[in-house]
């Protein structure tokens, strides 16, 4: 741990466990949420990317200067800690075809392929069909450049300013990730929609 | 006046509020007289709906144990 609050009429010992209780306290308190962020962000190495992130934590826990800060703090953390992974992953060539992405509008594929003929509300009934391990599985498909600003922004309430400020990257990167990943992510839904049967089982 | 592929290629940005004043106020004249893209825009907006709300906070018995075990683990150093 890099510094150390000690307070009046308290032993540099106690000090540090006073530290070592209020680390536990936040990271306990806090496993849920950054296991499902990591789970979203790099899927089967979830766990091994918030073990990571407990250990850093835990070494640097000194230098969080606001406890109310605590939460954010760790996420950053965790978000390091699976850029790690998605980096790895990211060396894999880029197979997408932008243009295509690009052109492709779910609101109208729904519109046209029609798979709910007696439904006056036919978007919203497609969107119904997806559960949240279906929602986990498409982002899954998607590059892990183009997941993590969608996971982040849109899941977890990042501002772009933010996650560009933390991953040191222009805004105008952030944002293009962003709207790349939205088409990604609106493509992806429809191909598992058809692959996984998901829409003939809400057909009459 | 802008076009449907110029509005509908900007619905996220305007609900996500990165879109600047001038771009906001040309979406919002053209979604004021044009039905099918407002229905792209509640789309949008579901879709959005969908991402946010399809955080799951479910933790594996199995991982938390592991988990709280690393912490248990870190104190015991620390202790000794």
């Amino acid at each position: 741990m890099a510094l150390l609050s000690v307070r009046p009429g308290e032993t540099v010992a106690e000090a540090l466990v006073d530290q070592r209780e209020s680390f536990r306290e936040l990271a306990t308190a806090q496993l849920p949420r950054l296991y499902s962020i990591a789970r979203r962000l790099v899927g089967d190495g979830a766990e091994d990317a918030v073990q990571d992130c407990l250990l850093k934590g835990y070494e640097r826990y000194g230098q969080l200067k606001a406890p109310e800060s605590g939460p954010a703090w760790l996420t950053s953390i965790l978000v390091n800690s699976c850029r790690d992974h998605l980096r790895a992953d990211a060396r894999r060539p880029n197979e997408v075809d932008f243009d295509e992405v690009e052109r492709f509008s779910l609101y109208r594929k729904i519109a046209y392929e029609d798979p709910f003929p007696y439904s006056d509300s036919l978007h919203l009934d497609f969107l119904d069909e997806f559960g949240p391990e279906d929602v986990r599985a498409v982002l899954m498909r998607l590059p892990p450049l183009y997941r993590m600003p969608l996971v982040l922004v849109y899941m977890d309430g990042f501002l772009a300013k933010e996650l560009a400020r933390r991953l040191d990257v222009p805004l105008g990167t952030v944002l293009a990730r962003l709207h790349r990943g939205r088409k990604l992510f609106e493509k992806q839904l429809w191909q598992y929609a058809e692959e996984t049967g998901l829409l003939k089982k809400g057909a009459p | 006046m802008i076009s449907c592929h110029e509005a509908v290629a900007q619905l996220w940005e305007y609900l996500d509020g990165t879109v600047d004043e001038a771009d906001r106020a040309l979406v919002d004249e053209h979604l004021s007289r044009c039905r099918r893209c407002c229905g792209e825009m509640e789309f949008a907006h579901e879709l959005r709906r969908l991402l946010a709300e399809s955080v799951s906070a479910d933790i594996p018995a199995d991982v938390l144990q592991r988990l709280n075990q690393t912490l248990e683990e870190m104190d015991r150093w620390a202790a000794t």
